[in-house]
């Protein structure tokens, strides 16, 4: 097969008969094996040829779904029952849990080949993928740059073609940001529609699962298939719809596209923003400008929630129940400190003690509730806009992939990076981040944004700039 | 409010023990990240609800009754000590 190859074809490709899914997964498994990206913590040879062996044996019973037979790897956030799941984190190098998330079991029941877990910023907290206790990603793209993150294994797997597909998360832009690093396509589903239950938490008022694939197509095709209610999850939406159940559906015509007037000063990436818009112009859209004056703020709200969300979540590695136990403990306090010490990395501690502190007695109402209240804020400006507009066009990151260690001494600088993604994750929207183009050499990506539960709309105005752009289809090989 | 963060006593509050360095460290850090968040304090929130959940949506409550019955090995076996279903841990009352 082409290594590049999207779902579609490859689902052609084992409908017709051209290969099985046996000989599928080993393809991908040896390409795997000769990865010098460090994509994967950990790869299940062994579990994958034998759901490859059951995905043929359904097929030739006919009893098939349209996933059947297809590899993809999982972020290893994502818990896999007999399958390690570091979160990229010393605190887990040893954890197997016991259940699968829902995530997984779906795509399981689906008939999905897991080729294995990859690589990320431990316990999601990152944005360059630098901060894995399994070391850094290299991008596809060129190596001394970083793939971006937190979910960076899964967006250098798909662009390296070392998978097809993959699954990511995305707390404040941890699918967008590496799927425009990447030069791949990856959607972050509204807060809700994927189910967190089995997804080791962050910040669970923004956590959400959701693909990451070549293209719009493929990428609707796996979301049809993770997301829907799920009683385990307490925050899951109790919805009907299943997003693109039957594939993406036609994109209504004439629609009204706002341009954040906020996003677009002092841009690297202005040009590719230009063309996108002429691309959607052409296809009969119009474009107006939008304010979402609270932008600026949304970084400061985003690191005091997901911050506290952080420390509080992470407060059950205790090293008793599961996860990382120091040597010798004197006592229990002495146990609990030194785990935790040693089980996390860096920056995993400098989010805990910024929550810890905006939490803190005296400074709960100047942080914590403030933060709170300016979401909200946040949340209006967007329903505002989508009065007004179907959809937003928005630059995913400020500029391409850059340079490994260029940022890790300067976390400040470094949250920046997340300047156009954590509003959007702060109001729960769905939205999704599409190749537009190349600056010095590498991808970049274009947002899409619409109001919750519309998928559908911005993957259908994705596919259709896809059916008239090609930088979708654009690999790392061809470009060296 | 930057300058007048204690890293020992959040550090203690996380349990968390940080060497000299690291708190060294995280003291500067923690120092910019403060004075970033701080630019919060200048937008107007009056009369403004906070907002917990993005759809603002409520905890779903379901009936009291078991539905599931937990599989106590298989839930302990990722633990790093247990001994007839229970944890185990240091001493606590001498």
């Amino acid at each position: 097969m082409e290594r590049h190859a999207t779902l579609a074809e490859l689902r052609r490709a084992l409908d017709n008969g051209d290969l099985s899914a046996i000989e599928l997964t080993r393809d991908y498994l040896t390409r795997i094996a000769d990865d010098s990206t460090n994509a994967f913590i950990n790869v299940d040879e062994e579990g994958a040829l034998a759901a490859a062996a059951a995905a043929d044996e359904r097929l030739a019973s006919g009893d098939g779904t349209p996933l059947t037979g297809l590899p993809l790897a999982h972020k290893d956030i994502f818990c896999t029952r007999g399958l390690a799941t570091t979160c990229g984190s010393r605190m887990l190098e040893n954890f197997v849990a016991p259940y699968d998330a829902t995530v997984v079991a779906r795509l399981k029941d689906a008939g999905v080949v897991n080729l294995g877990k990859t690589n990320m910023d431990e316990f999601a907290m990152g944005s360059s993928n630098e901060n894995s206790y399994f070391g850094a990603v290299a991008n596809p793209w060129r190596e001394s740059h970083v793939p971006g993150g937190s979910s960076g294994g899964s967006a250098a797997a798909v662009a390296a073609g070392l998978t097809p597909a993959a699954t990511g998360t995305d707390t404040g832009g941890s699918i967008r940001q590496p799927a425009s690093f990447c030069g791949i396509t990856g959607l972050k589903p509204t807060y809700g529609r994927v189910s967190r239950y089995g997804m080791v938490a962050f910040a669970s008022s923004l956590d959400q699962g959701g693909p990451m694939a070549h293209n719009a197509e493929d990428v609707a095709l796996l979301v049809s298939a993770m997301a829907g209610f799920d009683r385990r999850d307490s925050t899951s939406a109790e919805r009907e719809d299943t997003p693109c159940s039957n594939g993406i559906p036609a994109t209504p015509e004439k629609l009204r596209i706002g341009l954040p007037r906020e996003y677009y000063h002092n841009l690297d990436i202005a040009a590719e923003l230009d063309a996108v818009r002429a691309s959607l112009e052409n296809l009969g859209h119009t474009f107006v400008d939008v304010n979402l004056p609270h932008t600026e703020a949304a970084v400061p709200t985003y690191y005091v929630i997901a911050g506290a969300e952080a420390s509080t979540n992470l407060s059950r590695f205790d090293g008793v129940r599961f996860g990382h136990r120091c040597e010798n403990p004197e006592s229990l306090e002495d146990l609990y400190d030194r785990s935790r010490s040693e089980g996390f990395g860096e920056e995993v501690k400098r989010r805990i003690l910024t929550g810890t502190y905006a939490l803190s007695v005296g400074y709960f109402d100047a942080y914590y509730l403030q933060a709170q209240k300016i979401r909200r804020l946040i949340a209006n400006d967007f329903a505002s806009a989508f009065e007004d507009v179907d959809v937003l066009l928005a630059p995913t990151a400020p500029g391409p992939a850059f340079e490994r260690g260029a940022l890790t001494k300067d976390p400040v600088a470094m949250y920046q990076q997340d300047i156009f993604t954590v509003p959007v994750s702060l109001a729960g929207l769905p939205a999704l981040s599409m190749p537009c183009g190349f600056v010095d050499g590498l991808p970049v990506g274009a947002q899409l944004v619409a109001a919750p539960f519309q998928e559908e709309l911005i993957l259908g105005v994705a596919r259709d700039y896809q059916n008239v752009t090609d930088w979708h289809t654009r690999t790392p090989e061809a470009a060296q | 409010m930057a300058d007048s963060i204690d890293i020992e006593h959040l550090a203690r509050l996380a349990r968390l023990s940080l060497s000299a360095d690291a708190t060294t460290r995280a003291r500067g850090d923690l120092g910019n990240i403060i004075a970033m968040i701080d630019k919060m304090q200048a937008i107007d929130t009056s009369g403004v609800e906070p907002m917990a959940n993005p759809l603002d949506a409520t905890q779903r409550l379901r009936p009291d009754v078991v539905d599931e019955e937990p599989d106590r090995d298989a839930l302990q076996a990722p633990a790093p000590e247990t001994q007839d279903g229970y944890y185990l841990v240091p001493r606590v009352v001498e």
